[in-house]
């Protein structure tokens, strides 16, 4: 069924309107809450808040938005509270992993070029485990806004208002978080695998 | 002249298009100077789109036993 004909439905409170959306837009939804928490059943429980929140507020949903933004944004928003409120673990110096400068300005190393391009190493399903295992390494401050602005695609400005920092905060923590990146994977990458 | 410092702190400008032409343009003068500023740019364009591929993960099936708690709690 097309949003527009599921929409009005959803409105008036249509239970099998309400169990084609879930069945619908769940998987995706899962997908963004398995990438944030990284635990199956905080993303479980994220995505079940998150459908609650959508059942509640419906009548708020302007119909000039597309139901999955919509939707995307509400498991967003319920997986950050979660990461709000689960314990924090104490978080690694970002500075371990960023270039180090001489004196004039120069690389303390010279930046050496990786082996293969990211397109084929990425076919390999243990790269895309240690990928994921560099990125769940990163400090939280810095997972969080790499995952949202690089992978969820989130504006900076939305991305700043959800964690209450300012756009500035955002690229700032994007940056330090690619490099971070980049430099836990550089010692795999050098030369080829 | 920039250096090394300098271009990799406002990278992220430098390649969202965002810096003046002034400065883009002493980003240039530099990246045609600097061999280790050039890879350090590729492999910072190849971190990104290998963040995108490893959290590309698979749809499935949506779980049927959360499917049912999600309509159960909305009904209550």
């Amino acid at each position: 069924m097309e949003e527009a004909l599921l929409l009005p439905r959803l409105r008036s409170g249509d239970a099998h309107a309400f169990e084609e959306l879930v069945r619908r837009y769940m998987g995706r939804l899962l997908r963004v809450a398995r990438r944030l928490l990284r635990s199956e059943e905080d993303a479980r429980d994220a995505v079940q808040d998150a459908f609650v929140s959508a059942f509640r507020a419906i009548g708020d949903f302007e119909s000039t938005a597309r139901l999955s933004t919509w939707l995307h944004r509400i498991v967003v928003n319920a997986c950050l509270m979660k990461l709000r409120t689960q314990r924090r673990k104490p978080e690694e110096d970002i500075e371990d992993y960023l270039p180090r400068f001489l004196e004039d300005g120069h690389q303390v190393e010279p930046s050496v070029a990786w082996g293969e391009s990211a397109q084929t190493v990425m076919e390999r399903a243990e790269t895309r485990d240690l990928v994921r295992a560099a990125i769940e390494k990163l400090p939280e401050t810095y997972r969080t806004v790499l995952l949202l602005r690089d992978i969820e695609e989130l504006p900076t400005d939305e991305v700043a208002r959800l964690l209450g920092v300012t756009p500035n905060a955002v690229k700032i923590r994007l940056h330090r978080g690619r490099q971070a990146l980049r430099a836990l994977l550089d010692p795999h990458m050098r030369g080829g695998r | 002249m920039i250096t090394c410092r300098e271009l990799i702190t406002f990278l992220a400008d430098y390649l969202d298009g965002a810096l003046p032409a002034e400065k883009n343009a002493e980003f240039e003068r530099h990246l045609a100077l600097c061999d280790s500023c050039v890879r350090y740019i590729a492999t910072y364009r190849e971190t990104i789109l290998m963040a995108k591929a490893a959290e590309d993960l698979p749809l499935g099936e949506p779980p049927e036993d959360l499917v049912r708690a999600i309509l159960a709690s909305v009904r209550a």
